[in-house]
């Protein structure tokens, strides 16, 4: 019987594209063998989001789908072997290592290399390109002992270079560009302008209108020399000028390609051969290379269809694009440049706040045609779709700019307005309607799920905000009421559920399930209950260990490697020298990493999970408490040293921060606390970036409340002025009460107050004037909680059962994780970086 | 499809050495094995300790639940909230990576982990 033949696909390049045409074609048939040869060692990578191996992403995060995916699928993979000839006649393939390969049909997905234009000097140790992982090792390499670093190009790619080197922590940064703006492709001369400004406030230094002449240097680069005759000296050099198709294989083989590179595709993406196809961005398709990886999907999507019969076509492709470059936004959608008298331009300037907005709509007002968005791109998706839909403009066309400025909401229908067929997800080609069906006939109702379900939102994530927009709008239009629940497990809010378990008496996580609650339970409505159930009763977390977070469960903080530091509380920063003994003593014994906090505490790094019961009972037998710089709990007062020793201080600042943090200890709340008193209005303690903050007076004290550092900092803002320290007391003991009670989980004071109608004055009502009628039970209730105060660490010192548990392996207590590794820095130990 | 190669059962700890509700790891011939007790489903779940993220030794410090219509057991890593399902080793935030799970039995008051 003669063997059925099995008609065979060759894909050479195994890289973004390579890899999404064998996803795509896998996922219409499997008649085909597929046989895939990459010139790398590694399995395709995204090598959109390279820049975050700089941010601690490693090679394995950036996989598009682990080597187990290929063995799953059938699909023979020859990596690290490129085709180094195509013979046509015979049709096979003939690689490296010595491999001959027939194929029915071939796709070249060969992709481009960096362009490095011909400057004298190119060669030099220091110069570098920015493509692939090993290129990242390398600058990286280079950066740590740079002292000052330039990339050459100031496109889209050599901006997110000159980002790695300030990442890398390259003391100077210079950009250099030929043309006379940044981006010059993307967007127009005012929008460059104000980019640059952005990054040069942001550190860059940016060269423009700088033909390079040569590269200087010993044998390793020292200087840039440009036409102009200026020199700028360098240690390093990132060259991102552009790309340049890999068409020397096709050129070889005799297929046509284009005068300045590219192998030649019609529509359905064959090239000269019927039988060879090429995508991405090797392929040359209306005189058009296109350096993005959406169109080198929808190509990918294009030759899966023809080899299954179908008959999708490719015919261009928008290139509009948004991201985050060095932290401003900046995108360009539709013609951007399109100017009279074909269109007529409406332009947005604020040089204040660093945003440029232009919009280019049809001579008669009724279509966008394009624009530009730098510093403030959250209409992007919206101007978008009205482009590539061609929806009809609003009678005030500026107010998809500046936003409605009268009473009238200008949001309309938002998302929910667009056409069903209108492209939300265009890495991975979703409509709205079938994110919209997913909802209504699938039940996917959460982000989750629905890029399990479709993809929508898993390639450059940018259509995320308006996925969660359509699932959201389409449950409404649905009739589904969305409430502010917990998770899926409790239909109720935060709010609710401390009122229902108060009412009820409801003590344990299980309890509070079986009665309102459905399932299992999940990582996010358990601490939620956890934290409800300390605010209510303050029992010992230990005896709820299983619904904490890992830090409230190990009553210590987790850290990379899977160790844990502790932090000795030292109320108000005060410490004696006895004590400092006793911290340097403890960190000494179990080898850990000190550091000064930044609440005024020492942190020791690195203790495996078995030793700390011991470093606790050591810590104990001295004076101390572990501390909390884990969980929704008070963190530390920071105090200045006040009236005792200094000569502006009015009152004793840090005695009254040493009362305040012992008074306030331990007790959990919807988020972390975090405290300041300053003993004049010098402020040394910063406590008006707390969420509560005293400072003294020539009176008393002001006190301030729902303040906060961190990413979105905001200032506390002053509940109540020259009050003495009994009624501080009182009116906190109100405020926090109400806090723990009323907020969301992992909701801020700063966030609440925010969120709170009325505003501080509401919460003033509530706090000083007791408007609601609840300041007495507030207090009351607070005091339970501090009666209830225990020290969380000395019961588990004395409790062997639960002693017991601090192991890392339960069948062999003694035995520490072999997995955790540290190096050594500074003459301390590091734990290694992930 | 169910294979039924032979598994050697090994016995790895005691009932009450694993928390209800929870999890703890243990060492089983040189591998580093997350075993959770899921009392109130009455079940026991086994799975590789390495959450394949960040490769951290955490699972088995991980908070366990259930999602969907299906009440999926699973397990979220504490450093980044990945979640796997406890019975297929699936990651249930749309990642690629997965984990592997034990066949694993309890007979009186010790803990079994079976090996292929």
């Amino acid at each position: 019987m003669v063997p059925q033949h099995v008609p065979t696909v060759v894909v050479i390049g195994n890289g973004m594209v390579g890899y999404k045409f064998c996803e795509k074609l896998l996922a219409k048939t499997s008649v085909f063998k597929l046989v895939v040869f990459g010139e790398e060692p590694r399995v395709a990578y995204d090598r959109v989001h390279l820049s975050e191996y700089f941010g601690g992403k490693t090679a394995d995060d950036l996989l598009m789908a682990p080597l187990q995916w290929y063995h799953d699928h059938g699909v023979v993979l020859h990596l690290g072997d490129p085709v180094l000839e195509i013979d046509r006649a015979s049709q096979t393939v003939h690689s490296r290592s010595g491999l001959i390969q027939p194929y029915d049909y071939l796709v070249l997905a060969t992709g481009s290399s960096a362009f490095v234009p011909d400057i004298p000097g190119v060669e030099k140790e220091g110069v570098m390109v920015y493509r692939t992982i090993e290129d990242l090792e390398e600058i990286k390499a280079s950066a740590a002992t740079a002292r000052s670093g330039a990339v050459l190009g100031g496109g889209l790619l050599g901006l997110e270079a000159a980002k790695a080197l300030l990442d890398l922590g390259v003391p100077e940064t210079h950009v250099v560009e030929f043309a006379p703006r940044l981006m010059p492709r993307q967007i127009d001369a005012a929008g460059s302008q104000m980019l640059q400004t952005k990054l040069e406030a942001l550190g860059l230094q940016i060269h423009l209108s700088k033909a390079t002449s040569s590269i200087a240097g010993e044998g390793k680069i020292e200087a840039l020399h440009f036409g102009d005759g200026s020199i700028l000296e360098v240690d390093m050099l990132v060259i991102s000028a552009g790309i340049r198709p890999r068409d020397e294989l096709a050129k070889l083989a005799g297929l046509e390609v284009g005068m300045r590179g590219g192998i030649v595709v019609n529509n359905e993406m064959q090239t000269s051969d019927p039988r060879i196809f090429a995508i991405g961005e090797c392929a040359l398709h209306g005189g058009m290379i296109y350096g993005l990886v959406a169109p080198g999907y929808d190509m990918a999507e294009v030759v899966a269809s023809q080899l299954t019969q179908g008959t999708r076509a490719f015919t261009g492709y928008d290139m509009s694009s948004k991201l985050k470059l060095i932290g401003v936004d900046v995108a360009s959608f539709g013609d951007p440049f399109i100017a009279e008298p074909h269109s007529r331009s409406i332009v947005f300037e604020d040089a204040h706040n660093g945003v440029y907005k232009r919009i280019n709509i049809s001579p008669d007002g009724k279509l966008l045609l394009g624009g530009v968005l730098i510093g403030d791109a959250e209409a992007y998706n919206m101007l978008l779709q009205t482009v590539n839909n061609k929806i009809a403009l609003p009678p005030h066309p500026e107010d998809l700019i500046l936003g409605a400025r009268g009473a009238e909401a200008a949001e309309g229908a938002g998302v929910l307005s667009l056409p069903d067929d209108a492209l939300v997800c265009s890495c991975e080609a979703v409509t709205k309607g079938a994110i919209c069906a997913a909802v209504t006939d699938l039940n996917v109702t959460s982000l989750d799920a629905m890029k399990k379900c479709n993809k929508a939102g898993t390639g450059c994530g940018g259509c995320i905000p308006m996925v969660k927009d359509l699932i959201n709008g389409t449950l409404t239009a649905q009739g589904a009421y969305i409430k502010n629940v917990l998770c899926e497990h409790f239909d109720y809010s935060r709010q609710e559920l401390f009122d229902l378990l108060r009412i009820n008496d409801i003590r344990t996580y299980d309890a509070a399930l079986n009665h309102f609650g459905k399932g299992d339970g999940c990582e996010t409505c358990k601490p939620a209950i956890g934290s409800i159930l300390s605010g209510l009763w303050n029992d010992l977390i230990v005896k709820h260990n299983t619904i904490q977070d890992t830090n409230d469960r190990y009553l210590a903080n987790i850290q990379k490697g899977g160790s844990y530091s502790v932090v000795p509380r030292i109320a108000g920063g005060e410490v004696t020298p006895e004590q400092l003994m006793v911290i340097g003593r403890v960190a000494h014994k179990y080898g850990l990493y000190t550091k000064i906090t930044g609440g005024q505490r020492i942190d020791m790094f690195g203790a495996h999970v078995s030793d700390l019961p011991d470093i606790w009972e050591e810590l104990i037998n001295a004076g101390f408490e572990s501390g909390h710089a884990y969980g929704k709990s008070l963190r530390t007062v920071k105090s200045c040293v006040g009236s005792t020793w200094c000569r502006f201080g009015l009152h004793d600042s840090v005695s009254f921060a040493i009362e305040i943090e012992n008074r306030y200890k331990g007790i959990r709340s919807p988020h972390k606390l975090k405290s300041g008193v300053s003993g004049c209005v010098r402020e040394c303690a910063e406590a008006q970036a707390k969420d509560f903050g005293i400072i003294a007076t020539e009176k008393g004290w002001n006190l301030f409340v729902c303040g906060n550092g961190g990413s979105k900092p905001q200032h506390a803002q002053l509940l109540a002025t020259d009050i003495d320290k009994d009624t501080v007391v009182k009116y906190l003991d109100r405020f926090l009460m109400f806090y723990i009670k009323t907020a969301d989980p992992l909701m801020r004071t700063a966030t609440w107050l925010n969120k709170m109608e009325g505003g501080l004055a509401y919460l003033k009502n509530v706090v000083i004037n007791d408007s609601l009628g609840i300041c007495a039970e507030l207090e009351a209730e607070m005091a339970l909680l501090i009666q209830n105060y225990h020290c969380e660490w000395k019961e588990v010192v004395e409790n062997p059962e639960l002693r017991k548990q601090f192991t890392h392996f339960v069948n062999a207590p003694k035995v520490k994780d072999p997995t955790m590794e540290f190096e050594e820095m500074r003459g301390q130990k590091m734990v290694k970086a992930w | 499809m169910e294979t039924t190669t032979a598994v050697a059962w090994l016995p790895v700890c005691h009932t009450t050495d694993i928390p209800a509700d929870g999890g703890a790891c243990a060492l089983v011939e040189g591998e580093q094995v997350a075993i959770f007790n899921f009392a109130r489903r009455g079940e026991w779940f086994a799975t590789q300790n390495l959450c394949p993220h960040k490769q951290q030794m955490a699972l088995a410090r991980g908070m366990i639940g259930s999602t969907g219509e299906t009440c999926e057991p699973k397990v979220a890593c504490p450093f980044h909230k990945r979640t796997f399902s406890l019975r297929t080793g699936e990651c249930l935030n749309g990642d690629e990576c997965s984990i592997q799970t034990y066949p694993i039995k309890v007979e009186g008051d010790v803990v079994y982990i079976g090996l292929a």
